[in-house]
């Protein structure tokens, strides 16, 4: 694999590829989806958090003029008890199904329960208020560790707690306890100076992608389908639309359209089976949307959680034990990221004695889906911020605390995994040099704070296809729907390999039956195993290239060299071919050359952030201001900068929000008070500074280019960091999230008292 | 289903003529009767400036305004804003700044972007950020968004 | 959302008209950012909406000292904070008028629609209290005015009775050395509705270390904004001093009752209220000083 350091493409910032048609409104989103006798359906939900329904009547819905078709739950065939392997881990189809459509129960406000098409979206909604349902509500349980107590209402009858790999016979909200241990965590807390053990809350939050889920779909005559949505995975949508519908997967086609965005939350079906149901029940293309408040009450936000830490380091500030307590909220159906969170949550430090119990708890609330580093912001928050009060304590500065326990090559981690090459250390040794750290940060109620982060990436299975176009250029068909930028990024690594500019490349998202299997979207795993995919193919051409110049020239393929795009024979210099030149040869001397690849890398690169961000915070009121931001990430090898700076901006604004602002409010009915962009609050411009990013390459050594995954990990910092901050601003710790003004002025009084 | 109302607007400089209910915002007889997608619904309530459009120059939420208000009045969409000749120098600094990711915000963005540089020609950042207040992104952070305006400021 | 009708009349009797036959089954549109997204989200049922936009009364925004601010209720914000002179002259109008929803919501929401919205945490409403506001009336038995702090009854529900619409809002010009202000409390730097607002105004003596006039009006801490008449009594009450202010503070926080609800639990309202009124009133006093 090339090492060289000095490449022509990776690193340069071309213009993306699907650029312009974004800058001028012209690429097609989900929504945007239209054919000639569209239907367009609309879903009823549940108002009640958790009721069982006795009957639904949809008589009055279906005698509507316009109304072409109603479905429920029994439309949806029996699921058994299959588990299903659908893309980022094992699903228990039926909680799936039920999800979809409810059957004899719905869990949550919002769950959806019947579904309508008709000629035009106002007779849609119109039909949904004529369909009657007959609910019996039933208790509500919507905070995790309410749901964990003895008493709690049970959200499944039939959920039996799972714990530590053994059943325990008992049905209670807790599906699952599970523990990673290392070393002896009694001698670790015997041998330290200081223990410090503090207890956090973080309240459920969406990822707030701007564009609203939909699926379109046709369901022909001939039994077989096709879809349109907005997904991260057309693959994963396909293998859900076939096992909810029990169809084989070679009747369903998924054309993935352009996303506004996902963050883990188009990974799930919501619309698509609900579109094929509808498709087939009408004999017509449907087109299903969601609005804002289904958005936030019925796809998969990120779970609530409540969390325990406590560390013990030594004297001179080395970690001699950790221990966590995670509880997270699954919403209503079991499959929260405890895990991830469990295996994210020390992985910053190299700790000898560690115990960790993860609980995966069911509520009332949305069966959550993952968002962008699932699970590790919420750990993130409480070690950071115990790890900020053990530097206080020790007098130690919080970036040489964390290069002194930095994890490194060859830590090994709670739940097992020893580190490769990584960059922690590297990141928290550039955060100390920059600017930012040093800045005087003066006047009153201003606080400067740090905090690091992990995530450990994905690799997955991804398949590339290349063409070879007479005029030198190639079509690149990927399995990857782009919601970053990353058809420029594969490119640019297919431009690499073959020694051709970036604008000769033209990489396009395949269809389900356009271009081999690739997993999702997500994971941070697209520029990485995409790329390498595109990479493989580019090797793949290059051997016919090669193959092809020798038998042009009547040599020995041995003969010939590629060099920077340059196919020459060794042994006589003046038989000579750039890309283009025998890319016009091709249909003259045997027809075009195409490459392709199939991958499923093994050497996945994890990635570790640290941020440093000034606060000014107003204690009359809690309002905290972001002053100055600086992430520091270690990227591996950036492809293209600029969006790899994107990456970190973005994520580390999600962060932002999460930590400032962002919660669902729920009343006691377990309804959700504020599902709107009014009162769920994302930052706006007007909320931040410009956010510095620095790339630290420490090129992952299991990949063509090095690289490693960057989406995810810029999110998981940002809330450690500002509790910190506000910390040295004000001096109060703040251990629940979001910090949002009335909480931090409740803290400001409670500090004065 | 109350009568539909024919309605005459300038739309991109083009006289159109449409038919709409008056309870069809124009948002959404930009998107389901003209078949202008580039305004995206991202919340409907004003929140959001995803469905961002002038009206007779004005910046609006395309989806608080109903259809039958445009009679007589002038529209400009994304679709409006590159000119035969080529793309503004908005659309232009937002690729080279690669102030997009998803890309679904993008359109209200330089909508409302080109609504501030027709008012403002050297705006400074806080002003910038102010006046995109009401446009949320959630891929960018908005760092690149405020560069790619401010450069194309510039021009 | 439910079908409904459209009418643009273009005379205040052509208004009045569809609004008497209708009844509650009609609302006026203005701006139409309140409106639109109550009747989408069916909150509000309306069989006509009446848009009054093309009735020259409402839409005009006029200046002359003799008989001060004549400001038609469709005004949109935008044209308040784009005229030179009436910026000048009421800046805690153009406090308000220019934090209402961003942008895109200033070119379209007005400040009539803000006041018959009549929510209790609405932005322009104190102000127009502080500057003493008066509302003018149309309806079947021709105009007639109410002070605008007795406009608002309850949330969403105002005087106007059936037939009746707003027209307009006039203000008189404020006195010498007098100044006005208006802060509120929310959570991000814009697009939030007010957790708490304080608008006040204050008139200052000639030696301009008296006060000889304040009003103090609430936002967000009561089921209509309020009006505390002992807040500016407070401030009247001896020479100006920043005790004078904390004690003027004190006597709003004590007239608030706010409610706990998704933008803030009461206690920290209240709170809230003591914070900006001082500074509001500070605010006020600033100005007042400069003219």
């Amino acid at each position: 694999m090339t090492k060289t350091t000095d490449y022509r493409v990776i690193g340069t910032r071309p213009i993306r590829h699907d650029g312009v048609d974004k800058v001028t409104g012209r690429a097609v989103y989900g929504g945007d989806v239209q054919m000639a006798g569209l239907l367009h359906g609309r879903v009823l939900r549940s108002p009640h958090a958790h009721a069982r329904i006795r009957g639904i009547h949809v008589h009055k819905a279906l005698a509507l003029a316009g109304v072409e078709a109603v479905v429920t739950g029994e439309d949806m065939p029996e699921a058994g008890t299959r588990v299903a392997e659908l893309g980022e881990g094992a699903i228990v189809v039926k909680h799936l199904s039920n999800n979809t459509l409810a059957r004899d129960k719905v869990l949550y406000k919002g769950h959806a329960v019947a579904a309508v098409a008709a000629t035009s979206p106002q007779i849609a909604e119109e039909a949904l208020n004529l369909i009657e349902v007959d609910y019996q509500p039933l208790p509500v349980v919507i905070d995790v560790r309410e749901a964990m107590r003895d008493d709690a209402p049970l959200v499944h009858d039939d959920l039996i707690t799972e714990s530590l790999g053994k059943s325990t016979g008992k049905p209670s909200n807790i599906a699952k306890h599970f523990q990673f241990k290392l070393g002896d965590l009694e001698k670790g807390l015997a041998a330290a100076e200081v223990v410090i053990e503090r207890e956090f809350h973080t309240a459920t939050v969406h990822q707030g992608y701007i564009e609203p889920n939909n699926a379109t779909a046709v369901y022909n005559p001939d039994g077989n389908v096709t879809i349109w949505s907005s997904t991260q995975g057309a693959f994963t949508v396909r293998a859900q639309v076939a096992e909810l519908l029990d169809m084989p997967i070679s009747r369903v086609k998924v054309i993935p359209t352009e996303i506004g965005g996902g963050f883990g939350g188009k990974i799930r079906v919501y619309l698509e089976p609900v579109a094929v149901l509808l498709s087939r029940k009408s004999g017509k293309p449907v087109k299903v949307l969601m609005n804002r408040a289904d958005v936030f009450e019925a796809t998969g936000p990120t779970p609530g959680s409540f969390i325990r830490v406590k560390l013990a380091a030594d004297r001179e500030g080395r970690l001699t034990a950790a221990q966590a307590y995670l509880a997270y909220e699954a919403g209503a159906y079991p499959g929260s990221p405890v895990g991830a969170g469990a295996m994210c949550v020390f992985a910053c430090y190299d700790v000898p004695n560690v115990v960790i119990d993860g609980y995966d708890v069911v509520v009332n609330k949305p069966a959550t889906s993952a968002y962008r580093a699932p699970g590790a912001t919420n750990a993130a928050f409480a070690v950071e911020t115990v790890i900020d009060e053990i530097c206080e304590k020790l007098k130690i500065d919080p970036l040489d605390f964390r290069i002194k326990n930095g994890a490194k090559e060859g830590t090994r981690r709670a739940d097992g995994p020893v580190y490769p090459r990584i960059g922690m250390i590297e990141t928290c040794e550039a955060a100390k040099k920059h600017p930012h750290y040093k800045a005087p940060l003066s006047g009153p109620q201003r606080g400067r704070g740090v905090a690091s982060g992990f995530w450990f990436n994905i690799g997955l299975k991804s398949s590339a296809t290349a063409s070879v176009n007479a005029d030198g250029t190639v079509s690149l068909v990927e399995g990857s729907t782009d919601i970053g930028g990353t058809r420029t990024s594969i490119a640019m690594q297919l431009a690499e390999a073959l020694g051709i500019a970036a604008e000769d490349v033209r990489p396009v998202v395949g269809d389900t039956e356009g271009v081999g299997y690739t997993d999702v979207t997500g994971g941070s795993r697209v520029t990485f195993a995409t790329g390498w995919a595109a990479y493989e193919a580019a090797q793949d051409i290059k051997r016919q290239m090669i193959a092809r110049a020798a038998q042009i020239w009547d040599v020995k393929p041995d003969d010939v060299s590629y060099e920077d795009g340059i196919l020459q024979s060794r042994t006589d210099r003046s038989k000579r071919f750039t890309f283009r030149e025998l890319a016009g040869q091709l249909h003259a001397t045997g027809g075009t050359i195409v490459g392709r690849a199939s991958v499923d890398p093994p050497c996945v690169g994890g990635s570790f952030a640290t941020h440093i961000v000034d606060v000014e915070v107003d204690p009359e009121t809690g309002k905290v201001a972001i002053l100055r931001y600086t992430a520091v990430q270690d990227v591996g090898k950036a492809i293209h900068p600029s969006y790899v700076e994107g990456q970190m901006q973005g994520g580390a604004v999600q962060g932002i929000g999460w930590a400032l602002n962002e919660e669902y409010v729920y009343n006691e009915k377990g309804v959700m008070t504020n599902a709107s962009f009014l009162d769920y609050r994302m930052p706006t411009s007007l909320d931040l500074p410009m956010i510095d990013t620095v790339l630290v390459e420490v090129p992952n050594p299991g990949h063509p280019y090095g690289v490693r995954g960057v989406g995810e990990v810029p999110i998981v910092p940002p809330p450690g960091a500002i509790a910190n901050a506000i910390h040295k601003a004000i001096g109060v710790r703040m251990c629940e999230l979001p910090m949002s003004p009335g909480r931090v002025a409740k803290a400001v009084l409670a500090a004065s008292r | 289903m109350s009568k539909k109302m024919q309605i005459q607007a300038k739309i991109n400089g083009r006289g159109v003529d449409f038919l709409c209910e008056p309870r069809q915002s124009l948002l959404e007889v930009l998107r389901d009767e003209l078949r202008l997608t580039g305004s995206k619904e991202g919340c409907n309530n004003g929140n959001c400036g995803a469905c961002n459009v002038l009206l007779d120059g004005k910046l609006v939420n395309a989806c608080l305004v109903l259809g039958v208000e445009v009679q007589g009045r002038s529209v400009t969409t994304i679709e409006g804003v590159a000119s035969p000749g080529g793309l503004h120098p908005l659309q232009q600094k937002f690729l080279e700044h690669a102030a997009l990711q998803c890309g679904i915000c993008t359109p209200g963005f330089i909508v409302a972007a080109k609504a501030l540089l027709d008012q403002k020609s050297k705006p400074t950042e806080h002003e910038v950020r102010h006046w995109l207040a009401g446009n949320l992104c959630r891929c960018t952070g908005y760092d690149k968004i405020v560069r790619a305006v401010l450069d194309a400021a510039k021009q | 959302m439910k079908a409904f009708d459209y009418a643009a009349p273009r005379t205040v009797a052509e208004a009045v008209a569809l609004l008497a036959e209708k009844g509650d089954r009609a609302r006026v549109l203005a701006g139409g950012t309140d409106i639109i997204v109550q009747v989408r989200e069916g909150r509000r049922e309306v069989d006509l909406l009446v848009d009054v936009k093309a009735i020259p009364e409402a839409n005009e925004l006029s200046y002359d000292a003799r008989r001060g601010l004549r400001l038609g209720a469709a005004v949109p914000c935008y044209r308040i904070y784009e005229h030179k002179e009436i910026a000048r002259i009421y800046p805690g109008l153009m406090d308000a008028v220019s934090l209402v929803g961003g942008i895109q919501i200033q070119s379209r929401a007005s400040v009539g629609g803000n006041l018959c919205n009549a929510s209790p945490a609405a932005d322009t409403i104190p102000p127009l209290i502080a500057y003493e506001a008066v509302c003018v009336i149309a309806g079947p038995n021709g105009t007639r005015e109410v002070p605008v702090e007795k406009f608002c009854v309850a949330p969403g529900k105002t005087v106007l009775a059936k037939g009746e619409f707003l027209l307009s809002l006039h203000m008189l010009s404020p006195r010498p050395r007098s100044g006005a202000h208006y802060q509120r409390f929310i959570p991000r730097n814009e697009m939030d509705i007010a957790v708490v607002g304080v608008g006040a105004s204050v008139t200052l003596d000639e030696s301009r270390q008296r006060c000889l006039a304040a009003r103090v009006a609430l936002a967000a801490v009561a089921p209509t904004p309020l009006l505390v008449s002992e807040a500016g009594d407070a401030l009247v009450d001896g020479p100006l001093s920043d005790k004078q202010i904390d004690r003027a503070a004190k006597v709003a926080q004590g007239a608030a009752r706010p409610i706990s609800d998704m933008r803030g639990d009461a206690d920290y309202r209240r709170h809230l209220v003591g914070v900006l009124t001082k500074r509001v009133l500070q605010g006020a006093i600033a100005r007042a000083k400069e003219n």
